[in-house]
């Protein structure tokens, strides 16, 4: 039988973790549903091995706080604080994300670091933290080390993660006030679902209407969401209101989607294309908006 | 998985921590394994079973509690958590005036059905209204979007809650005469949580039973020694296999095709198939993976589709069936394959998938032996009397020594005509002389139980050019899967029904159930009428395209009408509304395309559509007897008690049979007492199932109200014109020139019933006659019309639909209760959108209700209902069904409106994204 610790401390919880054979326990909304469906066919669970260390009471993983040059988020932030957190607008596409997560249950108990731990290619918060240009820290007894999010994430259900660290904070740089974030979503219905295909962007305006910088990433097409790099470098110096005509069938020539059952690969390297417009139409109309105002 | 709860004994203090927290404003301490399920702490250990468990895994929101005032999944929520914590959950929402109010609005507003989401929702309400007394629809949506619902189409649950937002005063009519919309007395226990489902009720010293399932879908096995298994699991009481199944190892639903093994025999047809079962505490029967259990599989050839298994090379699933096929139907009249005077045809070929009843309750239920040999089973069941006979059958012993006494029910939708945990829980309670309880798990109540058929259709539909009908030829193979379940029914309903609500002078129809090794297909909410409504809605839209006439009124052209034979020569002479649908529809078909024209005159890349399509339905059981009876009894005390047998499975059957009897006898019916289906106390008033309970039991219900009725009157020594009042502690019996008043106290009690001064039994058993080979004959007593009218928008660059709008218009014979009718419109619109859009079972792939996908809040459509009565002569109070009828004609709708939003013709459902977007590149 599974033990489950409840460490008070973050030292304790990577005491435990040096001490072997652990797995870490974050909002439980995909270690729980990993235990039901082994249980249903008689399987042991596909989880990490040993007791679990439920994080959840740990202080040092809390909250958000606001440094120098970046926005530090506490590992164990819900989505349901992130999205009640006043936080600039080039946090809206990670907002938008955080209220399309499972429904509210969910965005109340799951946590970013569990979202990006799990390493679903599906997972809902990770292409707009790859447009943030998002940061992991990770901590074991050792030490401490920083990932850029793009190589923390492996593959499907890999990371970068060690059997002996636990991710605290994810890091933000900030950005200009000016920035501006978007997401889009698509499933086959409105609440509740895992994604078909997801866009998220932010662009940083430039004073003249011009884009200064560009993210895009593309998430569910690909075993790791992807950063749509040429789009992105193509768009440096153009108006910001053309950022929707900019984008071409070959910026989405990088992605692997795959055909499962919520959709086939064709379709989804379309409907990327067709999101990843939709998603930069917006954010045209809200950057002019800005800058004119 | 379930909820297992941990043994008391053999762990180490510093592994269960004592737990403090304050729950439902009580202080509460007690020792518990930190990572326990809340769910599981909940139920099991403080035995607050008003937090349901759906699914384990968070997809559903049944469990939704407040956790320091945030809504939470209790079973995705670890013991240790609640240290220190406010834990609110439904059983402590009466305490608190502002949480109240919502149960009230809920009880009076008719967002209770079968109630096992209610806990959920009214948690999830109760975080939103604190957050925000004053939502807007949308707010209240987004707070609820997390909660599941199968039976309301949660139309009722969002204006309940805001009627609750806004302190609406709770208003219900005051008598429950017929036609009112009286508040059904079972909303109070499922708002309050005390309503005990399937898995709520065991003793608490039952041992647990989990079934080990085969992960293969065609399979021979061989098992090893089981006793060292038990030797090496403490609190593991008992493995058993087929070899302790004293009776026939086998049930079904027809008396001859007993063919599903309780355990398999060595051999395995599908993925899920039960195969042994664990028997011991609630751990240990957790814990036991195929790993400990001594198996050998030998892998055979699967075939996973009709085709599949209708190749020349195909094993052979069951000896009986060489050729695969369980069994065919037809109708036939005239010649539908030679149309020499048709002007034109239009034809097609449709798909559709299995689809799961995602009822939000799993299968559970308990049993325990009885001294004289017999066993009860509490079961969550829609056919308590047929699992009586069953479960007898398996054990070996006389059904009279089987009681079935049903659970609360959380939903149906025919998945629970099957039998589930019944069978084996009598088994294992006979065999160790114990209560014995089981739950089966979100995943395996999706693999192991039925599905509605895939189809397989075509068809071919020839009319004059002036768009009179002039025949129909049809063709359907039904994956029936494994076992045959209800699939013989769905090869004799589809055929009656395959033309549609039409006047078709010549109509061919052919059926096939086909096993396979896919799960086995069962009864669904319509039992195939809503698979083959796509192939004859399809037909229509497409001859309307062809003669240029517009839809509607080429359906109102050849509607069924009194007076019109329908394809089995049965001449309809009664209760026809069909036409009256349509024509209530016009109005609303003419605005809503004004709207359509409008919308896509300036939309950039959206298209909108209406799509219309008609259903009829048989009520009751096709060309067979389903008799059922019922029996009323009045007490001295005045009051009268309904024994009713008509199984409630949420559809609010116990409401409507007490509204009839309250009609019937002419008094209040809150001075009715409900003693629900027990077959010990009730007598059988057959299956929920086939539209069929408020047509058969309640005429049987009005039949018991008149006999009570005459008994009186022969006491009274009146003639049978007399008219009977019952006033509190007397009878007043008037005839013309004679007035009696019988007090009630003086007269003798029923021998063996205690207090009980009269009864009446009354029986009905709908008139039909059996087809003949060519499918002649008298189906059914009644029918059941309707149309509804789906107004949508579809993204033309995603393929994705949202639907605004379905009108549905719908002829129930006589509303007995209008909350209740439009409660099953609600919900069978929400189940036939599922179908249109989103629903796809695929074996091993969507066995969770996070892969496989049911409409949530933010799904449904707005909802217009118009209730058509055109009265049934036979039944109460000219009262028929509609609990199926209104599934059936949302599927077509939706797809005809798709055509008309993009002339995209989808033919294989669901209509998921892709799929849309591939039949709009089709047509390009």
């Amino acid at each position: 039988m599974r033990r489950t610790h409840r460490p008070a401390t973050l030292d304790d919880a990577l005491d435990m973790l040096a001490a072997g054979d652990a797995t870490p326990l974050a909002g439980g909304t995909d270690v729980y549903p990993a235990v039901a469906q082994a249980q249903a066919w008689a399987e042991p669970a596909r989880l990490g091995g040993g007791d679990l260390v439920d994080l959840c009471g740990l202080a040092e993983l809390r909250g958000i706080a606001e440094r120098d040059s970046v926005y530090e988020l506490g590992a164990g932030v819900t989505w349901s604080e992130l999205i009640a957190a006043a936080l600039p607008p080039c946090f809206d596409g990670l907002k938008l994300a955080a209220r399309e997560i499972g429904g509210r249950q969910i965005q109340n108990q799951g946590t970013l670091a569990g979202n990006l731990c799990n390493a679903s290619p599906a997972a809902d918060g990770v292409p707009a933290l790859l447009a943030l240009d998002a940061r992991v820290r990770l901590q074991s007894r050792g030490g401490t080390r920083e990932l850029p999010l793009t190589d923390f994430i492996a593959g499907v259900r890999e990371t970068a993660l060690r059997p002996d660290e636990i991710m605290t904070t994810i890091l933000v740089p900030k950005l200009p006030e000016a920035a501006r974030a978007n997401f889009l979503k698509l499933g086959a219905r409105r609440y509740l679902v895992i994604s078909i295909a997801m866009v998220s962007a932010v662009v940083v305006p430039s004073t003249d209407g011009g884009v200064e910088d560009l993210r895009v990433a593309v998430g569910a097409c690909s075993a790791v969401a992807q950063r749509l790099r040429a789009l992105e470098a193509r768009a440096v110096g153009k108006p910001v209101a053309s950022l929707a005509s900019l984008t071409t069938a070959d910026d989405f020539s990088e992605l692997t989607p795959i055909t499962d059952a919520r959709a086939d690969a064709d379709y989804r390297r379309e409907a990327a294309l067709v999101l990843t417009r939709r998603v930069l139409a917006a954010l045209s109309e809200s950057g002019l908006s800005e800058v004119a105002a | 998985m379930t909820a297992y709860p941990l043994p008391k004994t053999d762990r180490a203090d510093e592994e269960r921590p004592r737990i403090a927290f304050t729950l439902n404003g009580q202080a509460v301490s007690l020792e518990a394994d930190p990572g326990r399920r809340t769910s599981e702490l909940l139920r099991e250990d403080l035995g607050l079973t008003g937090t349901k468990v759906g699914c384990d895994a968070g997809d559903c929101g049944a469990c939704t509690v407040l956790l320091d005032g945030q809504q939470v999944c209790a079973c995705l929520t670890p013991a240790a958590r609640l240290d220190g914590a406010e834990l609110v959950t439904v059983e402590g929402l009466a305490g608190e005036p502002r949480f109240a109010k919502l149960q009230a609005a809920f009880q009076a507003g008719g967002a209770v059905q079968c109630g096992i989401c209610t806990p959920g929702m009214l948690m999830a309400a109760a975080e939103l209204l604190d957050r925000n007394p004053a939502p807007d629809q949308v707010a209240v949506e987004e707070a609820l979007g997390g909660v599941l619902c199968r039976c309301t189409g949660y139309k009722k649950i969002v204006t309940s809650v805001l009627a609750a937002a806004a302190s609406q005063p709770v208003e219900v009519e005051p008598d429950g005469a017929v036609g009112q919309r009286f508040t059904r007395p079972d909303a109070v226990a499922k708002t309050e949580g005390s309503a005990l489902y399937g898995a709520d009720g065991a003793p608490a010293d039952a041992l647990w039973l989990r079934v080990l399932r085969s992960p293969h879908p065609h399979a021979e096995f061989r098992l090893g020694n089981l006793d060292t298994v038990i030797l090496r699991h403490p609190g593991l009481v008992s493995i058993l296999t087929a070899q302790d199944i004293q009776g026939t190892n086998g049930f079904g639903i027809y008396p001859d095709v007993k063919d599903q093994p309780v355990l398999a025999e060595g051999y395995v047809r599908y993925r899920g198939e039960a195969v042994l079962a664990l028997v011991g505490t609630a751990e240990v029967v957790a814990a036991v993976t195929w790993q400990d259990i001594p198996v050998t599989w030998s892998i055979l050839p699967v075939c996973d589709s009709p085709a599949a298994a209708l190749a020349p090379d195909a094993p052979v699933f069951h000896v009986k069936h060489s050729e695969n096929i369980l069994i065919e139907g037809l109708v036939e009249r005239g010649d539908a394959a030679v149309a020499e005077t048709a002007d034109l045809a239009v034809e097609g070929a449709w798909s559709t998938s299995f689809v799961e009843h995602a009822y939000i309750e799993p299968e559970a239920g308990w049993a325990r032996p009885l001294p004289d040999g017999g066993v009860e089973v509490a079961v969550t069941t829609q056919t308590p009397y047929m699992d009586r006979d069953e479960v007898a059958l398996v054990l070996g012993i006389a059904p009279e020594r089987v009681r079935i006494r049903p659970t609360v029910c959380g939903g149906g939708f025919g998945g629970k005509l099957d039998h589930s945990v019944a069978p084996v829980v009598a088994v294992a309670a006979k065999k160790l002389g114990r209560a014995v309880r089981c739950t089966y798990s979100r995943g395996e109540s999706m693999a192991a139980t039925t599905k509605r058929h895939p189809a397989e259709m075509t068809a071919r539909l020839t009319a004059k050019g002036d768009g009179t009908l002039l025949s129909f030829d049809f063709s359907g193979d039904f994956d029936t899967g494994a076992y045959a379940s209800w699939g013989p029914t769905v090869a004799g309903r589809v055929p009656v029904h395959a033309s549609g609500p039409y006047r078709v002078p010549r109509v061919r129809a052919k059926s096939r159930a086909i096993y396979t090794n896919n799960p086995p297909s069962g009864a669904f909410r319509g039992f195939g009428v809503p698979q083959a409504a796509l192939v004859h809605e399809g037909l229509m839209d497409a001859l309307a395209q062809r003669l240029r006439i517009d839809p509607l009124e080429l359906r109102l052209k050849n509607a069924l009408r009194v007076g019109d034979s329908t394809p089995t020569g049965q001449v309809l002479e009664h209760s026809v509304g069909l036409v009256d649908c349509l024509q209530a529809l016009k109005p609303r078909w003419a605005a809503l395309r004004a709207e359509a024209d409008d919308f896509n005159r300036t939309a950039a890349h959206e298209r909108m559509g209406l799509g219309v399509a008609c259903m009829w339905y048989g009520c009751g059981n096709t060309a067979l007897s389903n008799p059922s009876s019922m029996r009323v009894a009045l007490s001295r005390d005045g009051r009268v008690t309904l024994y009713n047998g008509a199984q409630e499975i949420g559809q609010g059957s116990s409401i409507v049979m007490q509204q009839i009897l309250a009609e019937t006898l002419g008094i209040e019916a809150q001075r009715i007492d409900v003693t629900t289906s027990d077959t010990d106390l009730t007598l059988d008033a057959g299956k929920t199932s086939a539209s069929r309970q408020t047509f058969v039991s309640g005429r049987a219900t009005q039949l018991a109200g008149e006999a009570l009725k005459a008994q009186l009157r022969r006491i009274a020594n009146a003639g049978e014109d007399a008219e009977v009042r019952f006033h509190d502690s007397a009878i007043e019996v008037t005839e013309p020139g004679n007035r009696r008043r019988i007090d009630l106290a003086a007269l003798p009690a029923i021998p063996g019933q205690d207090g009980e001064v009269a009864e009446g039994v009354g029986s009905f058993d709908p008139p039909t006659t059996s087809l003949d080979a060519q499918g002649q004959g008298t189906a059914y007593a009644t029918y059941a019309f309707g149309a509804q009218i789906a107004q949508l928008t579809v993204d033309l660059e995603l393929g994705t639909v949202t639907v605004q709008r379905i009108v549905a218009a719908h002829d129930v014979g006589r509303a007995i209760n209008p909350d209740l009718v439009e409660g099953q419109i609600h919900g069978g619109i929400a189940q036939g959108l599922g179908m249109a859009l989103m629903e796809e079972y695929l074996p091993g792939r969507t066995e969770n209700l996070h892969d496989y996908l049911i409409p949530t809040v933010g799904d449904m459509p707005e909802i217009e209902t118009l209730l058509i009565e055109s009265p049934e002569p036979l039944g109460p109070f000219g009262a028929k069904g509609v609990g199926e009828p209104a599934l059936v004609p949302t599927a077509p709708a939706i797809v005809g409106a798709i055509d008309d939003a993009t002339g995209a013709r989808l033919t294989r459902l669901p209509a998921l994204p892709h799929r849309v977007l591939a039949a709009l590149k089709a047509k390009q």
